[in-house]
């Protein structure tokens, strides 16, 4: 099983870091979805697998899973959500400003004078 | 009064000016005064007791873990920098609410002004070194503030910036030397420290951290090679040149030489490194002075050489030294003082501070005659002033050192250096106040009111009292000074004037002798001097940084050119070569923990997981397409956590996955729906090998991880002993987020609130510009379906809502013991919300919602820091949960804990966020033209325009 759990977490993080790659926005924000849900994964395997044994406390049960990685996965959760939505946010208010929907800018060899 | 209190007063003080200026110029200057006012008398009740040779303490504990604690305590040192910060800091008070003009800012002047007097005070109360590096910085910081207050004046930034950088990076290497001195000593407490002089200088580390300390010092003292930032600071504000330059920012790296001087002192190196610095720094301070026509300027590299040689006096090591360092530190304050003081007169009343167009001021302005040129004369080293003093006391002690065996170098040098600073002390009298009246001043001069003088003459009095009767005015102050300073008790002669015909009266007569000569010869070498080529120390300054900041430039443009994807690959390879680096060059244990059987469940899901994520990738140019699959990948990612015995999770990834792809689905709506094909054939084979190492890499390590036990014992054996026993709860994840690491909860739920200001930000910025306009006029680039607001979705999302509060509230209230709580119930009420604005439209949902989302986030932080501080009343730290269990009468046991009213704010946040984020989103697709007359508000009993139709 852990085989499984192990290859599955690899596609996961493979094609969202390939679509991350790409040079437009929104295939982008799909590839950090994919990636989210990797590290997620990854976060709540370091507790090791265990099936039937979540962390409430019953009486008479002595075996319980890791619940520390399930509690800060938990919360990681939920702020990817906001990373997302903010992602989301910059990349729309982005195209509809400009027009154009490409992560580089448009000669990259020459970057923007920096004023300061 | 308590040292804690003296310390933070400045701080708290600080918000008085700020607020008070509305009240008048006059109010802000008495705030500011009586702030300084209450700690200065709060520093003098605990005088008796330091002078007696006692110590005032102050103590709380705040991190000892990392022997960072908040401790001060008051010695004779302490006590003596203190009374002048403060003190001299009234004077400035005073003075400058006179100098400032109508334009200036005077609230954030005296705001500024006693932060950076807190900080000041801070460093010389502090009885911890890593207390003292705080307050340190702080008034790094502080002093660039007020160096740079007049913000239109080019130099004024050009020379705060300099002061932050010089005297900033000095701050970084004191820290380290504080560092290794405080693990050399094996604690951070100082007046620990100070006891283990052996210890620390058989250490092998004792060069490392003295220099490293002393580049602190020096940078801040202005000492030679980094004197050069002090005149370039004086485009300040005259009244922030003379508090800074005169008595605190400065004297920090004097009041550090000395404070460590127990530990520190006493070895060749301490002795070679700082006498020798101080010297040359005071005789080129003091011959740079002499050609500067800049009033302040003149002042400028007159206290560079001052401070020389003071740092002079510390580096000999001696008893004598100290006492005569100390003694200058006092003399010097006060002439000095009151010399930037004069010179603001000056310049206020004249309107230059060119020595080149001024002279014959002696008629014109007799009081600022008089009290520059007392001090002036005190400057030069004339009897009977106090600057006399203690000059002749450092002639002393220069006359019988040697240094590299040679007996000559030191006295000629001093006393080369006492010679330029007399000519240009002369200078400053003879060519500002003596000579021909002219009629060609910028501004008729005139006395200034008596508010501007009385701070200089005050000073000046001090200045003639000290020089006449030196022991009874300073002599027990200065013994017990330097008694602090030296850690014991010394054997000292009182302070007089006259010693007889010694040495040093001699190089004192060759000084005014000679400085007489120099000044008439002034013409002369001025010439000379212009025509001398120099290097310019703000050229040299100015090129390091200019080659630094192209140096880090180039960095940042070879790995970053603006093309994001490229920085992501090189990212990512990087960290790829490093996992490769640990993976070839570090050893992997046994496989020590036997695998799960595989079962056809998970192997189903694992089939469709692996399956959907691949086809996002094949068909990521079909956008909706895309949304779909990931939904697929949420979904079985939300199964794979219920079938690993987490619920809670489950219920988490589910609610975040309904809002993530409606938000996804709201964008996509403004966004073109495919993606074209761009990238050639050969970046997308690198991009595909690069990502497939990743995926390999992470995999595997992943793998190898779960086929290993813990390499430590984990600390959730804690966790589940505890939940019930300390948390109250069954649900150990939900005892954890509320109660174990509810200090980690609450930042998150900040984090979430800011994200959604932030969108909230971005969208009201984007609604102010030309997008607004073609948002309205926007042609969608798909069909609309024909009902905006079918009925059907409409009915059902109704009768829906109540349920699904009803369920959020269900899953909130059982959290603690089941799976559930405030995140999740927060989801699934902000989905029962985002249901209504999908069916009903956002105009007929917002025109129902009376509460702002911001206010929604902000009052559940506000809960959430409310109950965490609730703990402190009980005597117990933030957060601490409490608990119990009440039976009401006919009903079950039920249970009450404050980790639910802490869960409520967490409910409340990520509802406000959650809502915001979206409703800011919907924002752009409102159309408050096309509002849709039928967003089935259908009241039967209600015609289309909301009469009351009569059945009869």
């Amino acid at each position: 099983m852990e085989l499984l759990f192990a290859s599955a977490i690899g596609v996961l993080t493979a094609c969202g870091i390939y679509l991350i790659l790409r040079q437009r926005t929104f295939p982008v924000i799909l590839g950090l979805s994919l990636l989210s849900y990797a590290v997620n994964l990854f976060l709540f395997a370091t507790g090791r697998l265990s099936v039937g044994a979540p962390p409430i406390l019953q009486y008479g049960v002595e075996t319980y899973t890791d619940p520390l990685p399930q509690a800060l996965v938990l919360t990681a959760i939920v702020i990817s959500f906001g990373m997302t939505a903010v992602i989301v946010m910059i990349a729309l208010s982005a195209y509809l400003s400009e027009n154009d929907d490409r992560i580089d800018m448009d000669n990259p060899s020459e970057p923007a004078k920096d004023d300061a | 009064m308590s040292l804690f209190l003296i310390a933070a007063l400045p701080f708290l003080g600080a918000v008085f000016p700020a607020l008070l200026i509305r009240a008048g110029r006059n109010a802000c200057a008495s705030a500011a005064g009586a702030v300084t006012l209450l700690a200065l008398i709060g520093v003098l009740v605990n005088a008796p007791r330091v002078m007696a040779g006692g110590v005032v303490t102050a103590q709380i504990d705040w991190l000892p873990q990392l022997g960072m604690n908040l401790h001060f305590f008051m010695d004779g040192l302490g006590m003596f920098f203190a009374t002048l910060i403060l003190g001299i800091g009234l004077l400035i008070i005073i003075y400058a609410r006179y100098y400032l003009s109508r334009e200036d800012p005077m609230g954030q002047f005296y705001a500024y002004l006693l932060l950076f007097q807190g900080a000041m005070v801070g460093i010389v109360l502090s009885d911890n070194i890593l207390l003292l590096v705080v307050f340190w910085e702080l008034t790094s910081l502080s002093s660039f503030l007020l160096i740079g207050y007049w913000k239109h004046l080019p130099a004024g930034r050009q020379g705060a910036r300099m002061a932050l950088a010089v005297t900033g990076a000095g701050g970084l290497a004191l820290i380290g030397g504080m560092l290794v001195l405080g693990n050399i000593a094996g604690t951070y407490s100082l007046s620990e420290i100070l006891d283990q002089k052996e210890l620390i200088q058989s250490s092998p580390l004792y060069l490392t951290a003295l220099i490293l300390i002393l580049l602190g010092c020096f940078t801040k003292s202005a000492q030679f090679p980094f004197h050069f930032w002090l005149p370039h600071a004086m485009a300040a504000p005259t009244p922030v040149s003379a508090y800074l330059h005169s008595a605190t920012m400065v004297k920090a790296g004097l009041f550090l030489m000395a404070r460590l001087w127990p530990v520190l002192a006493g070895t060749d190196a301490w002795f070679y490194i700082v006498s020798t610095t101080g010297l040359v720094t005071m005789v080129l301070g003091a011959v740079i002075a002499l050609f500067k026509d800049d009033l302040k300027a003149l002042l400028a590299f007159s206290t560079v050489s001052h401070l020389g040689l003071i740092t002079l006096l510390l580096g000999l090591g001696t008893q004598a030294g100290a006492l005569a360092a100390v003694f200058h530190i006092l003399n010097h304050a006060t002439f000095k003082a009151a010399l930037f003081m004069s010179a603001g007169i000056i310049d206020h009343e004249t309107h230059t501070r060119d020595i080149k167009r001024l002279g014959g001021l002696r008629t014109l302005m007799p009081v600022t005659f008089v009290i520059a040129t007392i001090a002036s004369l005190s400057m030069a080293g004339i009897p009977p002033l106090n600057g006399f003093l203690s000059k002749e006391m450092m002639l002393e002690e220069i006359s019988h050192t040697t240094w590299l065996d040679s007996h000559w170098f030191f006295p000629v040098l001093a006393t080369i250096g006492a010679l330029f600073s007399a000519a240009y002390s002369f200078r400053f009298i003879g060519h500002v106040f003596l000579g021909p009246v002219r009629d060609d001043y910028p501004s008729k001069p005139h006395d200034p009111g008596v508010g501007m003088w009385i701070s200089p003459a005050f000073l000046v009095l001090l200045v003639i009292a000290i020089g006449l009767f030196p022991e009874a005015v300073a002599g027990n102050l200065v013994r017990t000074v330097t008694d602090a300073v030296m850690g014991e008790y010394g054997d000292y002669y009182p302070l007089k004037i006259w010693h007889g015909v010694t040495p040093a009266l001699y190089m004192s007569g060759i000084a005014v002798v000679g400085g007489l000569i120099l000044l008439a010869l002034h013409r002369p070498l001025d010439k000379g001097w212009i025509a001398t080529p120099r290097p310019e120390a703000k050229t040299i300054f100015d090129g390091l940084v200019g080659a630094l900041t192209r140096a880090c430039r180039g960095i940042t443009d070879t790995l970053h050119d603006g093309a994001i994807g490229r920085y992501a690959a090189i990212f990512i390879v990087f960290v790829l070569v490093l996992g490769g680096y640990a993976f070839t060059t570090g050893a992997m244990g046994p496989q020590t923990r036997p695998m799960l059987e595989i079962e056809v469940l998970p192997a189903i899901g694992w089939f469709g997981l692996v399956a959907a994520t691949l086809c996002i990738v094949a068909f990521h140019r079909n956008r909706l397409l895309s949304l779909v699959l990931i939904g697929v990948v949420g979904l079985v990612v939300t199964m794979l956590f219920n079938y690993f015995s987490a619920p809670d999770l489950a219920l988490t990834q589910l609610s975040v996955e309904v809002v993530t792809i409606v938000l996804m689905l709201l964008a996509l709506n403004f966004m073109p729906k495919t993606t074209p094909r761009e990238s050639s054939v050969g970046r997308r084979t690198r991009d595909v090998l690069i990502s497939v190492a990743a995926g390999l890499g992470v995999g595997g390590l992943i793998f190898a991880i779960m086929t290993r036990g813990f390499a430590f014992d984990t600390i959730s054996e804690f966790h589940l002993a505890n939940s019930y026993k300390g948390g109250g709860g069954d649900n150990v994840v939900n005892v954890i987020l509320v109660d174990f690491r509810g200090f980690d909860t609450f930042g998150e739920i900040i984090v979430l609130g800011i994200a959604a200001i932030v969108i909230y930000a971005i969208t009201e910025a984007i609604m102010q510009t030309s997008v607004r306009a073609r948002l309205l006029n926007r042609v969608p680039d798909q069909p609309v379906a024909g009902d905006a607001h079918p009925l059907m979705m409409v009915v059902v999302t109704r009768l829906m809502m109540p349920v699904a509060l009803m369920v959020a509230a269900y899953i909130f209230f059982r959290g603690h013991n089941l799976p559930g709580g405030g995140f999740i119930a927060g989801l699934i009420a902000a989905i029962a919300i985002i249901m209504q604005y999908m069916a009903s439209g956002f105009g007929w949902a917002a025109a129902r919602q009376h509460f702002p989302y911001h206010g929604i986030i902000g009052s559940g932080v506000l809960v959430a820091a409310v109950t965490g501080l609730g703990a402190w009343f009980n005597g117990m730290p933030f957060l601490t949960s409490a608990f119990g269990y009440i039976h009401p009468p006919g009903l079950e046991e039920f249970e009450w804990a404050t980790a639910a009213l802490f869960d409520l704010g967490v409910f409340l946040a990520v509802v406000g966020a959650v809502l915001l984020a979206l409703e800011s989103l919907s924002r752009y697709a409102w159309n408050p033209n096309i509002d849709s007359r039928h967003p089935m508000d259908i009241n039967p009993s209600r015609d289309d325009n909301g009469r009351v139709i009569r059945k009869d």
